[in-house]
């Protein structure tokens, strides 16, 4: 682990479920470490693989796509075609070289908050196991 | 293009915000960034004196572009979208920062939270930019309500709509309307009589012009949105003919086939023909197809109920042939009313409910007092003795970690309310074992006092366990109740004859698919989640979908009345206004590259696209009425043609590379 290494994370959580439910851990006030940051989309199933290709390009440590459980989208099956996105995602992360615990995929109901507290807080402890994202500094190297 | 220019707010939330996050370094970096002309914070934004900063720049300044850094945008986009508006912008122009869920209420280093919050205020800006003007729009509302759930707060609701000459559905899965209150005996603190108040109610329900009454009835399928809904409805069938049935009653009381009664609580049996009570509405018979002979032997055995009917209600026609009816509803809003369980306590096995005979619930015991239940409202046991004494013991089920956390709301009042029959009906000597008394209502503090004045006896403390292992001579035949007395700090043990369990209301066992159906989401207690839980009560995050009642958490009669006075004056609001408006944020189809391949028309679940013919070419035509704008299709464009307005490619890459720079 490297020592005062913090992870930078982006959340793309979805309007009706995982944004609320980090909005419900903010009205309960459940701590969890301040590297992420939530860009908010409709549906996880509006992720766009280059969304997160650029955010990684950018140099994010972890990416974080979370949204409604199967069965409660607002748009009847929103979850099944992010899990494809995702599950696409992961072939090219690893052609790139990025570890798999760089891209999280979670399902948050609105309900639990808790759990999107925990997320979070477990993500910043595998990040911060595998140090920074090396895309960045080849990236940079490249540039 | 014209120039953009943009003004920045952070709000303080009083100190919610300003305590954490550095709002004086914040609004002056908001000013550094690029197409920033104003940056400026305010106690509180949303108030009249924040938003007027708003305007006034807007015209002054000559703003184009709006960001407020303040709560979620679930609570106040909405407001600020309308001040933008007010102020002479498109309301899209505008967006929303979110650095008090998000920041300020979950991170309490005040460095890194002034930190996180410039770069979500960073992104906001960047995003902001490539915000374009968007046009909503009106789609007529279907005036028809539907109301699911026929107990106190489904009558109510359809009730203040159908008042309205409004026309309502109202589906009841049980035979009969009432709910839990038509079982109740009398309702407390007042003790008037459940029946008198709420058969009246019944009988207008049945006989209101604006009100279509499906019992024995539940909605399968809920399909479209806010002013345009399809619901499917599964109407079982009774295997009579419910036109001719003229609730007589003579098929039940010669059918010789016997089971508990659901309406009894179990404590006396109906017949496989049977009316569930007295005053249901309607007022006709149902056919327990499990239970009747002849139905099992496809005609062979009995009939007794064909050969009964005068009416010529029930035939071997409705009998073997009657199926279940799908009916197809168009609603424009729906109100959910479903209703609690009551908790099972044989799950906590030192209480010896099913046991022992004389350890009741607290419905069972509802039975016991009613002038018309199994007893004819006599409190005796099981095998007939009259009642002495009786153990009522509280908290059953409700704030135990082990089955609920939280408190159901009611027990302590309804336990007050048997101490108080028990008394007058039966003389008995009364013991309340209870952890704290929440007498809360109106009149409830006043009826606790006034039960301590009639002599009960009043023990603070956690029940341990009942048993009927006697160690004295007075505890022959009896049942101990075994508890804890944190009063007189030692434990007690208490002979009675009858012991009553106040347990807890739950969320109904099916909670989670109706759930489902009606796309609304749970706590984790599992009853339905409210959209705000004090300033949106009865709306759910599916607009036009509303909630009322036990379903959303455990509550009392003039609380769950309340509640769907609510709903209703929710859906009448709505039904006044007669249009909904749509969301601008859908797809939309660039036809220039547009190839017209059709992978947006495969993915969508509500058909949306569809590929026609457009000057000899092949393009992708999105239907704005079905377009719900989820973005699944600009996922799959393979040539970007597909952009959803307001969550464009631009827009949230704008976003994410913002959130990179840092």
């Amino acid at each position: 682990m490297m020592a005062g290494f913090e992870p930078q994370i982006i959340a793309f959580c979805c309007n009706w479920c995982t944004y609320a439910a980090a909005d419900l851990a903010g009205t309960s006030r459940m701590h969890y470490p301040p590297n992420v940051r939530i860009v908010r989309v409709m549906c996880s199933g509006m992720v766009d693989p280059i969304y997160v290709l650029k955010a990684f390009e950018g140099g994010v440590d972890g990416i974080l796509v979370a949204g409604c459980h199967l069965t409660d989208c607002h748009y009847i099956d929103g979850p099944v075609k992010c899990d494809e996105t995702v599950n696409k995602l992961r072939e090219v992360l690893h052609v790139l070289g990025l570890e798999d615990k760089r891209l999280r995929r979670e399902m948050v109901a609105a309900s639990e908050g808790v759990l999107f507290a925990q997320v979070i807080n477990e993500m910043v402890e595998d990040l911060k196991k595998l140090g920074p994202s090396p895309f960045k500094a080849k990236t940079e190297a490249l540039a | 293009m014209e120039e953009i220019r943009t003004g920045v707010y952070i709000c303080h939330c009083g100190l919610t915000i300003a305590g954490v996050v550095n709002v004086e370094e914040l609004t002056e970096y908001a000013e550094s960034l690029p197409n920033v002309v104003v940056s400026r914070e305010y106690r509180y934004m949303c108030s009249d004196p924040g938003q007027d900063l708003i305007k006034k720049d807007i015209k002054e300044l000559g703003l184009n572009r709006v960001v407020v850094a303040s709560c979620s945008p679930r609570m106040h986009e909405p407001t600020f979208r309308k001040t933008v508006e007010d102020g002479g912008l498109n309301p899209y122009l505008y967006e929303h920062a979110n650095i008090r869920e998000h920041c300020s209420w979950v991170h309490d280093d005040k460095e890194l939270a002034t930190k996180k919050s410039k770069d979500l205020v960073r992104a906001a800006v960047k995003r902001v930019f490539h915000h374009e003007s968007l046009v909503t729009r009106e789609i007529p509302l279907n005036p028809n309500v539907l109301v699911i759930g026929g107990g106190i707060a489904g009558m109510q609701a359809a009730l203040d709509i159908a008042d309205g000459h409004n026309k309502v559905y109202l589906v009841e899965r049980d035979p009969s309307i009432g709910g839990h209150m038509a079982q109740l005996d009398r309702t407390f603190p007042t003790l008037d009589c459940s029946e008198c108040i709420l058969t009246p109610k019944m009988g207008d329900v049945g006989h209101h012009p604006f009100i279509e009454l499906l019992t024995y009835s539940e909605v399968e399928e809920v399909s479209g949105s806010i002013g345009d809904f399809k619901v499917k409805v599964r109407k079982k069938a009774r295997h009579i003919d419910e036109s001719k049935c003229i609730g007589c009653n003579l098929c039940e009381e010669k059918c010789p086939w016997k089971t508990d009664s659901e309406f009894e609580a179990g404590m006396a049996k109906r017949k496989a023909v049977y009316i569930p009570f007295a005053q249901a509405i309607p007022n006709i018979a149902v056919v327990d197809a499990d239970l009747c002979a002849y139905i099992q032997s496809d005609g062979k055995k009995c009939g007794a109920c064909i050969k009964l009917c005068d009416a010529g209600a029930i035939t071997p026609e409705t009998l073997l042939k009657q199926t279940d009816e799908i009916v197809e509803l168009e609603v424009g809003t729906i109100i959910v009313a479903t209703g609690y369980d009551q908790f099972d306590p044989s799950v906590i096995p030192q209480y010896g409910y099913k046991k022992y005979d004389n350890v009741l619930t607290g419905l069972e015991f509802e039975r016991i007092t009613c002038a018309a239940g199994p007893t004819e409202g006599k409190i005796v046991t099981k095998d007939g003795r009259p009642v002495e004494s009786i153990g009522i013991v509280h908290c059953v089920g409700s704030r135990d970690e082990n089955y609920h956390e939280y408190c159901s709301r009611v027990c302590c009042m309804y336990g007050l309310k048997y101490a108080h029959l028990s008394k007058e009906m039966a003389n008995a000597d009364v013991y309340e074992f209870y952890i704290d008394m929440r007498c809360f209502g109106e009149g409830y503090e006043e009826f606790y006092k006034r039960l301590s004045e009639e002599g009960v006896n009043f023990v603070r403390g956690k029940v341990a366990r009942i048993t009927d292992e006697a160690q004295t001579d007075e505890e022959q035949g009896k049942l101990i109740v075994v508890s804890e007395d944190t009063l007189l700090g030692k434990m007690i043990r208490v002979p009675v004859d009858m012991v009553i369990l106040c347990s807890a209301l739950e969320a109904r066992s099916d909670a989670e698919n109706v759930g489902k159906v009606f796309n609304i989401n749970r706590r984790a207690d599992g009853f339905f989640l409210e959209r705000h839980v004090k300033l949106d009560p009865v709306a759910t995050p599916t607009d036009g979908v509303y909630i009322a009642g036990c379903c959303e958490a455990p509550r009392d009669i003039p609380d769950t009345v309340a509640q769907a006075e609510a709903a209703a004056g929710k859906a009448l609001s709505l039904i006044s206004k007669g249009t909904v408006t749509l969301e601008a944020a859908i797809s939309t189809v660039d036809e220039a590259i547009c190839h017209g391949c059709g992978r947006c028309e495969e993915i969508c679940a509500f058909s949306a696209p569809n590929v026609v013919t457009k000057n000899g070419t092949l393009v992708s035509s999105v239907n704005e009425a079905l377009c719900k704008g989820c973005g699944s299709c600009a996922v799959v464009c393979p040539t970007g043609a597909i952009a959803i307005k307001h969550f464009t490619q631009d827009e949230i890459l704008a976003q994410v590379s913002a959130l990179t720079e840092a």
